[in-house]
């Protein structure tokens, strides 16, 4: 809750040191400052507390994922350097956007109310709009923004009037109290209810871009800024499915059988979707989207299957994921600005020998996406993998789902043998700073830790 | 004021659900077939509006004012929303001179 307040309060704050003539002290400012409010949310651990006349909850599992996206944050943050370089760019407020948004997905993994879930939701997607569009000048981010703005918007109705017809059908907003009611005392449960579940689960689906509804994501990821894209693909992804295993999970769970069929479907359409799609992909940025709708997928598994382990694995797979996510992310960023926009394949070719550093991270974030083991997303996926098979049933799921990992090697493969076998040509050595060099180290270490001792983070839900 | 519930609830409940139904499809059908950014901007408007009628006729119909006060959220953002977007839709008019969404397809796989 600390959390909130002191990160709404900092954003102002932040404003109004846009007025600075020095724009060099912004960023070490901002990564204060949410190391600030990382450390303050820790308080928070083992303290479950209720705040606005039960609209939010902080327990371990808001404290975690606030953790995790906190983190991810300031550690996307180093890779801004071409705005502080650039004189004309608008550096505090979109470093203040960043912080706002956070504010929205720590809502997202905390709510109590549905209010709060679209409040939460709507503050990372109006965030998330215009830094889709914050290159001003170029149509491919024009388009971007339009793309999401237009889709998000649509999908927010839908999911507001399912949250309607589910207020329709239980009569309050306040998730304990529709879980409570959403079976009758007939055994049965109301289709005005059944109907406003869907439409709610498709409109969050839309959120973490799962298949069906994942046609955005590849063509907005492509178009935005590649510092903005990164924080998309870990904070706003990490947050929404957090908040769908809560809503679902921790709220729905005794109407199960009404939402199970759609929910599986969903989850095996996104993980077929996510990596074939990425199989045929040109260039890496777009690569790297369709992963992750793919680990959309993979994260939804939980969801289908959820038991006492479940909100481990989420965690555990949502913490790797964002850490490779955030390393391949920035080494993609720091190549595309040297390539001058290019991000397709070849833009990687020989950096095993010009960039020796750079090509060593990117190998380790590919191989922990893709789950080989010794990197923590072998454990993220064995952990997953596990708590579904614990729910029994689904294990065809699981090979599906390992069939489909096994897919995913060969496209992340496609960036490494590109690095590593292919000559350089007329690639040349890429400048990166100090700062940006020093989060891929750390990303890089902390997924061959979690790799090593994954039982560090594993069971602490 | 206290008889506007007593107002709302002289009209049957269903007739709210299928008029706020028909406006939200509507909303849809038109955010699926229109070119023009500002017209399809307008529909999905027409979309959070059905839900803002439905949302009063059954807070009415609850006695709850909990629906009342959701609406008032549902306002602001729509309104933070239509800030964002029309400041994109006239980013993009600068740069192309128009706002039909076919011309806008740079991004293609």
């Amino acid at each position: 809750m600390t959390s909130i307040i002191l990160l709404s309060v900092l954003g102002i704050i932040n404003l109004f040191l846009g007025f600075l003539k020095s724009k060099r002290i912004l960023l070490p400012l901002v990564m204060l400052f949410l190391a600030v409010v990382f450390g303050v949310n820790l308080l928070d651990w083992n303290n479950t507390q209720t705040y606005f006349s039960n609209m939010l909850t902080i327990d371990n599992y808001a404290v975690a994922f606030t953790g995790i996206m906190t983190l991810t944050t300031l550690l996307i943050l180093p890779f801004s350097q071409n705005y502080i370089d650039a004189e004309d760019e608008n550096l505090a407020e979109y470093y203040s956007i960043l912080l706002f948004s956070l504010v929205g997905a720590i809502m997202m993994v905390a709510f109590e109310n549905m209010i709060m879930l679209f409040i939460g939701v709507e503050i990372v997607s109006i965030a998330m709009y215009v830094l889709a569009g914050s290159n001003k000048h170029s149509l491919r981010s024009n388009e971007a923004a339009l793309k999401y703005f237009l889709m998000g918007s649509f999908f927010t109705g839908v999911m507001l009037f399912g949250i309607v017809l589910l207020y329709g059908a239980t009569g309050t907003f306040d998730i304990t109290e529709i879980g409570a009611a959403q079976v009758g005392a007939d055994g049965t449960t109301n289709t005005m209810f059944v109907m406003g579940l869907l439409i709610t689960i498709i409109g969050i689906s839309f959120k973490i871009s799962a298949a069906p509804f994942h046609f955005w994501a590849p063509d907005v990821y492509e178009g935005t800024p590649t510092l903005f894209t990164t924080f998309m693909a870990t904070v706003v992804k990490t947050a929404g499915v957090a908040a769908f295993y809560k809503l679902m999970a921790g709220a729905f769970d005794a109407s199960l059988a009404s939402w199970f069929p759609t929910m599986i479907a969903i989850t095996v359409l996104t993980l077929v979707v996510g990596n074939i799609g990425a199989v045929m992909q040109p260039s890496v940025k777009r690569m790297l989207a369709y992963s992750s709708i793919s680990h959309a997928g993979y994260l939804l598994m939980t969801l289908v299957s959820f038991n006492d382990f479940s909100e481990n694995a989420l965690f555990f797979y949502s913490l790797s994921y964002a850490l490779a996510s955030v390393a391949s992310f920035g080494v993609l960023k720091l190549v595309e600005e040297e390539r001058g926009g290019n991000h397709s394949f070849a833009a990687f070719n020989g950096l095993g020998k010009t960039n020796p550093l750079l090509a060593f991270v990117m190998t380790v974030s590919m191989l922990s996406l893709g789950g080989i083991p010794l990197t923590a997303g072998f454990f993220g996926k064995f952990f997953v993998f596990s708590s579904v098979i614990a729910a029994g049933n689904l294990v065809w799921l699981v090979a599906l789902a390992v069939v489909l990992a096994a897919i995913g090697i060969y496209y992340y493969f496609k960036v490494v043998i590109a690095m590593y076998l292919q000559p350089a040509g007329e690639n040349t050595k890429v400048s990166a700073s100090g700062f940006a060099i020093a989060v891929l180290v750390i990303c890089t270490v902390l997924t061959i830790l979690f790799g090593l001792a994954p039982g560090l983070v594993s069971h602490m839900l | 004021m206290n008889q506007i519930p007593e107002i709302i609830r002289t009209i049957p409940l269903e007739y709210y659900l299928f008029f706020s139904t028909a406006l939200f499809v509507i909303g849809i059908i038109g955010v699926l077939t229109r070119r023009n950014a500002i017209i399809i901007f307008m529909c999905v408007e027409l979309m959070l509006n059905a839900v803002n009628i439905l949302l009063v006729a059954l807070s009415a119909y609850r006695s709850d004012p909990n629906g009342q006060i959701f609406v008032f959220f549902i306002m602001a953002v729509a309104a933070a929303e239509v800030c964002v977007g029309l400041a994109i839709i006239v980013m993009i008019y600068r740069n192309i001179r128009s706002t039909d969404v076919h011309l806008l397809n740079h991004l293609k796989w």
